[in-house]
């Protein structure tokens, strides 16, 4: 069985020291192998951004895409390969911002793969410019010098909006918990959501370590929660403008897409004999007469 | 007898056109007749003037004629819409119930049937199309039993009543065209061969080649005029294990598309200009990750919206060039329903074995008129996946080490290998990239890189990347693309009839452009006319981007509809 020293490789991530994301390679790379899988089965397909480079720095399938557009590769590797554990990945302006609406389609769909966002709150690769997710009255000297005009958005929100069966979210300081969200969000049957706040040191000097730890609420310690109930999880991301962390919503009964497919069958396309029979050919051609 | 005639019926949207058009369509291709379909319709679903226009022959007419023969009218914008493409001592069949006043100023035969009232006679008003039918066959002289075994495909299943009900308003019809007495014994049709062929337009021909080349995933967007590709594929994927997704939009489409290849799926999208627009940026990212992928693209008339339903041949560079960066493609353009056929047949497997987006490229006069060819021939078809590594391969990749996907090799293709593959682990980037996929920037490994993705067509020219016929002699050689190549042959016949020396280059391949062979034969010309449905000559610029050299004459049209075969035929006439 691969341990985690097997999803390691010996690429040298070109974040900055101390960048949130390293927590994160680090719980996907725990969270595979003690999910019991192999580095062949696995592949994480990623966005572009300081994050989506997260796809070179596991020993995997990888594949790092254009920005925006991880969740549709991924769920194309999905469909070719049900046997797959696909982990989609990237920045908030890569999923929330360019590829909003496919996040959002992805979770409506409902395809069994796990989509793991860095939220920085900020553009890191492009040197700090404000995301979706920066606050509205967020300074920064590259977008917005007199501060951000818009209003945030709530990822969290979306998700529920959008019908989504798992939602979580986690903080780069805290890699046990983490580690857990991420092994049950590979666990459940259908898209899973974790959305990790990462915070990016260079870049943005409101929404540090520190900041976060101050104002994130771990929904464990919210007496009487019931993460299968919508309307709660709805109501606890808006009371705290979404800085909750844990396992916010879990909907078990959502069939997966692939489970839906008609005619889709339990042996992964990749593993299908392609040339069809001359007598099929021969009876479907007859339509033509 | 007549060796060709063409029949048009026309009405309201929602009025029965189509069906009316398909029964006498089928049924004479049934009969070894060649058959042409073009379907006027606009963006509207329901209301508003539609018409369905139908060349019957006895040899292969890929093209509407010069002028209708025929014209069956349910109404009276029909006649005042269509009447002016009607011969002189033409035909005009009309619905006695609106009243129908002919037009002016020309000779034809007129008559105003009770189209209707037969048919609810006969059960129901839906049924004036067979009665239109019936009329139809009394003027070409069928017989009525010419239709039955459509009728009982159609209809057996509802019962022998409806059947039995839908002849005898044909049967109706037909007799009162006779009863008028009216001389028609000219429009008698030369009797058809009796072959069994296909009917069926370049979208259904291209999802069954896609179907028959294996394919199994499609990720797609609606759009007009490529929709039916996917709604084919919608219906036949389930049979065989895969699957059509209904995507976001374009970008989803070609990246889930590259995404599936990756996985190892055989895959296609398909689109029309402002999807193939969208996919830019995703086809560089198959470009540079070499990730095999095939896309449809079915051209109408642009810019932006421009003529949705309108035929045009204008995406031709956005086809060839439109992605940043520099990459290598396959763009294909087949120019009847075979070769829709065939050619996706072959993009399926070029794709794979070069590892590179191919573009299947139609135009809307193909995709969607309906046409008679030659039943398929399955043991042309065989699929052959390319560069795969082997077990040896994967096993001799150390432990701890990466595949090396993007190897140099001599004919710069390097193994592909799928995600779950022990040994194959490598890592894919849109990057530039090392052997393994790992992002660099060395500028001898990127050149190296660059060398190796643009180099794969080097010296290579594609099977049947264009087809030559006419006469070996030519003067005048007549260049075209896509769906024009029915047309090019009857104006080329026209010509040659006139005593002048005609070959007809039909380009199949845009990219490898085969320069060479096409230099050959416009070297021998005396006259070369490049003909084409857009308004700039992109055929011509593409040939001459390509190194072709000589003097073309440029003949192009973008007003929405194809040629017919006098314009053609007129504009080399009277050159000098
Ligand atoms: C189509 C396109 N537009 C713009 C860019 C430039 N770009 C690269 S990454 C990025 C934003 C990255 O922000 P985020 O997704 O939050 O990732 P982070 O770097 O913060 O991890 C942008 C705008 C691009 N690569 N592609
Ligand atoms: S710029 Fe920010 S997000 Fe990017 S690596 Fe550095 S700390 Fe991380
Ligand atoms: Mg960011």
């Amino acid at each position: 069985m691969a341990t985690v020293k097997d999803f390691r490789n010996e690429v040298r991530p070109n974040w900055c020291p101390g960048c949130g994301d390293f927590s994160v390679q680090a719980a996907i790379q725990k969270a595979l192998a003690e999910s019991g899988k192999e580095p062949e089965e696995v592949a994480v397909i990623s966005g572009i951004g300081c994050s989506g480079r997260i796809s070179g720095y596991i020993n995997s399938y990888g594949f790092h895409t254009i920005h925006g557009r991880s969740l549709p590769v991924a769920q194309g590797v999905k469909l070719a390969n049900r046997d797959l554990t696909v982990i989609a990945s990237g920045g908030d302006g890569d999923g929330f911002g360019i590829g909003l609406h496919h996040f959002m389609h992805a979770a409506r769909r409902n395809m069994d793969i796990t989509y793991i966002v860095m939220d920085n709150n900020i553009y890191g690769l492009t040197k700090g410019q404000t995301s979706p997710t920066s606050a509205q009255g967020f300074k920064n000297p590259k977008s917005t010098p007199e501060g951000n005009i818009e209003n945030a958005l709530v990822p969290a929100q979306v998700a529920l909006s959008a019908g989504i069966g798992f939602l979580a979210q986690g903080f780069s300081s805290d890699i046990k918990q983490l580690t857990e969200i991420i092994k049950a969000a590979i666990a459940h049957k259908g898209f899973s959501l974790v959305s990790v706040y990462s915070p990016c040191v260079t870049y943005n000097k409101t929404n540090t370590y520190d900041w976060y730890k101050e104002n994130i609420t771990v929904v464990d310690t919210i007496e009487g929660y019931d993460k299968t109930n919508r309307i709660q999880a709805m109501a606890t991301v808006m009371e705290h403008k979404g800085l909750v962390t844990g396992i916010l919503y879990q909907n078990e009964s959502l069939k997966a897409y692939e489970d839906l497919i008609p005619g889709y069958k339990e042996e992964p396309i990749v593993n299908h004999e392609l040339p069809l029979s001359e007598d099929f050919l021969t009876k479907t051609m007859k339509e033509f007469v | 007898m007549l060796e060709q005639l063409s029949w048009k019926v026309g009405g309201q949207q929602g009025e029965g056109i189509d069906s009316t058009g398909n029964i006498l369509a089928t049924s004479l291709n049934r009969h070894g007749y060649f058959i042409y379909g073009y379907r006027h319709f606009s963006s509207r679903i329901k209301g508003g003037h539609t018409n369905y226009k139908i060349r019957i022959s006895t040899k292969s007419r890929l093209a509407n004629a010069d002028y209708l023969d025929i014209l069956i009218a349910f109404d009276q914008e029909t006649i005042d819409f269509n009447s002016h493409e009607l011969r002189e001592n033409g035909v005009l069949i009309a619905d006695a119930k609106f009243n129908p006043v002919a037009p002016e100023g020309k000779q034809i035969r007129f008559f105003a049937v009770p189209l209707t009232k037969i048919a609810e006679e006969n059960g129901s008003a839906i049924m004036k199309n067979m009665v239109a039918v019936g009329a139809t066959a009394a003027v070409l002289g069928l017989s009525p039993e010419t239709f039955l075994s459509y009728l009982n495909d159609k209809f057996l299943r509802k019962g022998e009543q409806v059947v039995q009900n839908n002849m005898n308003a044909l049967k109706a019809g037909f007799q009162y065209v006779i009863d008028q007495g009216i001389e028609l014994s000219d429009l008698k049709l030369a009797p058809g061969d009796g072959v069994e062929r296909l009917y069926l337009t370049g979208n259904d021909a291209c999802g069954f080649g896609a179907l028959a080349a294996g394919v199994r995933l499609m990720p797609a967007y609606p759009i007009t005029p490529a929709s039916e590709i996917m709604e084919y594929l919608i219906k036949k994927l389930p049979k065989v294990g895969g699957h059509v997704l209904q995507t976001e939009d374009e970008i989803a489409a070609v990246t889930m598309s590259i995404g599936a290849s990756f996985g190892g799926s055989r895959v296609c999208t398909s689109t029309s200009g402002p999807g193939l627009a969208l996919m830019m940026e995703g086809i560089g990212l198959a470009g540079i990750t070499e990730t095999p992928i095939v896309i449809f693209d079915t051209q109408r008339g642009g810019p932006s919206t421009g003529m949705p339903t309108k035929h045009e041949q204008s995406d031709m560079y956005a086809a060839l060039w439109g992605t940043h960066g520099e990459i290598q493609k396959i763009v294909v353009a087949p120019s009847n329903a075979e070769e829709c056929f065939y050619m996706t047949v072959d993009a399926f497997n070029w794709a794979e074995q070069y590892q590179v987006p191919t573009i299947i490229l139609t135009d809307l006069a193909l995709s969607m008129s309906d046409q008679t060819v030659e039943k398929f021939d399955f043991s042309r078809v065989s699929i052959d996946r390319g560069n795969l590594a082997t077990q040896e391969q994967l096993e001799a990749v150390a432990a701890g080490q990466l595949f090396k996907r993007y190897e140099f090799t001599d004919s710069k293709i390097s193994p592909r290998v799928f995600p779950g593959q022990k040994g194959g682990i490598h890592h894919v980037t849109g990057v530039e990239h090392t052997e393994v996929g790992r992002p660099t920037e060395d500028k001898n490994i990127r050149n190296k890189m660059m060398d190796k993705r643009l180099g794969k067509f080097d010296g290579i020219e594609l099977p049947n990347s264009f087809s030559f016929n006419g006469d070996e002699d030519f003067d005048t050689l007549l260049i075209g693309v896509g769906s024009t190549a029915g047309l090019i042959d009857e104006a080329m016949e026209r010509l040659q009839a006139e005593g002048q020396k005609v070959g007809h280059l039909h380009i199949k391949v845009l990219n490898p452009f085969p320069t060479e062979s096409v230099q050959k034969f416009v070297s021998k010309a005396k006259k070369v006319v490049v003909i084409e449905n857009n308004a700039t000559g992109q055929l011509k610029n593409i040939m001459r981007f390509n190194g072709v050299q000589g003097e073309f004459i440029s003949q192009v049209k973008y007003d929405g509809n194809p040629y017919i075969p006098s314009e053609i035929f007129t504009f080399v006439k009277e050159l000098n």
